[in-house]
């Protein structure tokens, strides 16, 4: 119908004129004073009481609480997280790299009297200034040791800044994602909340126990 | 007396917003007619066809997310595709569905920001690109709650997708669903009767369905001249015999008809999706390691698969001489075929139409250079 279409087409916008914003405040979001109150855990006379001038600065509209990007549990973030008592140094992961970013030097190290021989590893770095967050190291890694992250806040001024070694890896706080990680997704995990301290939670079998090892290792030989 | 005009060369791009990346056009203008017209391309080339050939062939999955960086999930598909007819391998169903369920919120990804531009060439600055990019974000939450990202997916692997969807995307995809529905009604009820849009598209850059079929052009390009060639209906690939989907036509094979075959294809998606809901079956979404392992040898020979991407016939081509990584790749882009025609479309046009025609053809410059 001709003629009828523009305004058509203004109650549309009208229509999306009035209704909520659906932008995401980030890194800050604006609070007046009862959102300030609120972060703050107390109610707002507290609040005016305790701490005058961040109430001051709420009422003025000029007061920012951090705000958390929603993210879901999967996701490829950029920092990655790697238990060492788990890994092997198989170098799977380097293996599957598309780009070689990673590079891994082991070293015939520790002989356990259990365990047998194993490798000691040296060097583990990743060349995060050229990933592309794809997976597949996380994919092939045969003993979860290896994990995606879930932050994203990465940036640095120098390049060599990028490369994360083992050191680093192993002091960073493990939150990881669940990205190729079933066993987090059934145990509720949330890496936003909550970090892994144990290495054993990370694994995707249950952690035998100590009956079944004896069983195994002590009353089968 | 009648003013003489001098023939004037523009040099547009390839820094240029409206060129959808990094095109370079010299046009050649008499007045406001546009008389000649030499597309460049290359700017964005990055040899993806070359590197592939000294990757894996499960590691070539993150290269193809690259070309077409709007439609990332339809360039995974025609690439396992490929992979599976040259090893051989026979994929899970429910990665099959789930991979259905993938591509077609890709393509109605594509689509919107394929509409959204196209006004935005026209001059409707901002709000129709706001509106559609508002519902393609809903999607991209979607895929980051499938695979952890939302535009390099790298979600298929070679026999189905690497990771079952976790149990909150169901109910998320039926709301989705139906915000993607509302949105595209919202999109018809200000744009399909609008008379702006329609004095500035119909009847523009028209093509005649022979032209079209000689040139092999694919996609809602030719659907919009009356041609009934969708791939999904003609050479069904994956489980598409099993969903029943409407193909919209059009005659008038104008930039208004591409924009209304898109609108509408992207209804019909959602369809699809529903249908695939519908019939998913619970197990594995890949093949076992000893059946299809991480490291794919097939044997000796060649393999074309083909897939209706969003933007035409999507297809790859793969040698392989029995090693771990192929020993050619080739790649159909349907955007490089069907920016073949872009002189015919604009010879004898108007400037103001230069990039509102350039909008419909919907073209992806990462997937023009590879």
């Amino acid at each position: 119908m001709i003629g009828l279409g523009l305004p058509r087409g203004f109650l549309v916008t009208l229509k999306n004129f009035v209704r909520p914003a659906v932008t995401e405040q980030y890194p800050d979001r604006h609070v007046g004073l009862l959102g300030a109150a609120k972060e703050a855990g107390m109610n707002p006379f507290q609040f005016l009481v305790r701490k005058p001038a961040d109430s001051i600065k709420a009422i003025a509209g000029i007061a920012t609480v951090p705000v958390a990007v929603k993210q879901s549990a999967r996701f490829r973030g950029n920092e990655f997280t790697y238990f060492e008592d788990r890994c092997t140094a198989c170098a799977s992961c380097a293996k599957y790299c598309p780009l070689g970013i990673i590079e891994i030097v082991s070293v015939p190290g520790k002989i356990d009297a259990q365990e047998g021989e194993s490798y000691k590893l040296e060097v583990f770095d990743i060349d995060i200034g050229r990933c592309m967050f794809c997976g597949l190291c996380v994919e092939a890694c045969p003993y979860d040791a290896l994990h995606m992250g879930t932050t994203f806040e990465r940036s640095k001024y120098v390049r060599d800044e990028l490369v994360i070694s083992k050191d680093e890896l192993a002091d960073a706080p493990k939150r990881p994602s669940a990205f190729y990680r079933p066993q987090f997704e059934e145990n509720a995990f949330d890496p936003f909340k909550e970090t892994i301290e144990d290495f054993h939670d990370a694994g995707r079998h249950e952690r035998p126990s100590d009956d079944d090892l004896k069983r195994k290792w002590i009353d089968e030989r | 007396m009648a003013i003489k005009t001098q023939p004037v060369t523009v040099n547009l791009g390839p820094q240029h917003p409206s060129t959808h990346g990094v095109f370079r056009m010299r046009v050649m203008f008499d007045g406001e007619e546009i008389v000649d017209v030499e597309p460049i391309f290359g700017y964005l080339h990055r040899g993806s066809e070359k590197l592939a050939e000294e990757r894996t062939y499960t590691q070539i999955v993150t290269l193809t997310d690259r070309m077409d960086y709007v439609s990332s999930m339809l360039n995974n598909q025609a690439y396992i595709l490929a992979v599976e007819k040259l090893a051989g391998i026979e994929p899970s169903p429910r990665g099959v569905w789930l991979r259905m369920i993938a591509s077609e919120l890709q393509r109605i990804a594509s689509h919107l920001v394929a509409t959204g531009f196209l006004l935005q060439d026209l001059g409707a600055l901002g709000t129709p690109l706001i509106y559609a990019m508002r519902e393609r974000e809903n999607i991209l939450d979607l895929f980051e709650m499938i695979c952890g990202a939302r535009i390099t997916n790298s979600y298929l692997r070679p026999g189905g997708v690497f990771m079952d969807a976790p149990t909150e995307f169901w109910p998320a995809l039926d709301r989705g669903l139906d915000d993607i529905i509302r949105t595209i009604d919202e999109l018809e009820a200000y744009l399909s009767g609008n008379e702006i849009v329609f004095s500035r598209t119909k009847g523009t850059a028209v093509l005649s369905p022979e032209l079209l079929i000689n040139a092999s052009i694919t996609g809602p390009m030719l659907r919009a001249s009356g041609v009934d060639w969708d791939l999904r209906h003609r050479a069904p690939y994956d489980y598409y015999e099993r969903v029943a989907f409407e193909r919209k036509l059009h005659t008038a094979s104008d930039n208004y008809a591409r924009y209304w075959v898109r609108v509408q294809e992207a209804r019909e998606s959602v369809k699809i999706i529903k249908q695939c809901i519908e019939q998913i079956e619970p197990g594995p979404v890949r093949p076992s390691f000893d059946d299809v392992p991480r490291l794919i040898r097939p044997p000796a020979g060649d393999a074309y698969a083909a897939i209706e991407g969003s933007k035409g016939e999507l297809g790859f081509y793969l040698v392989s001489d029995g090693g771990i990584s192929p020993y050619r790749m080739h790649v159909r882009a349907s955007s490089l075929i069907n920016l073949t025609l872009l002189r015919d479309m604009l010879i004898g046009g108007q400037f103001g139409d230069l990039f509102v025609t350039f909008g419909s053809v919907d073209l992806n410059m990462g997937e023009v250079d590879r």
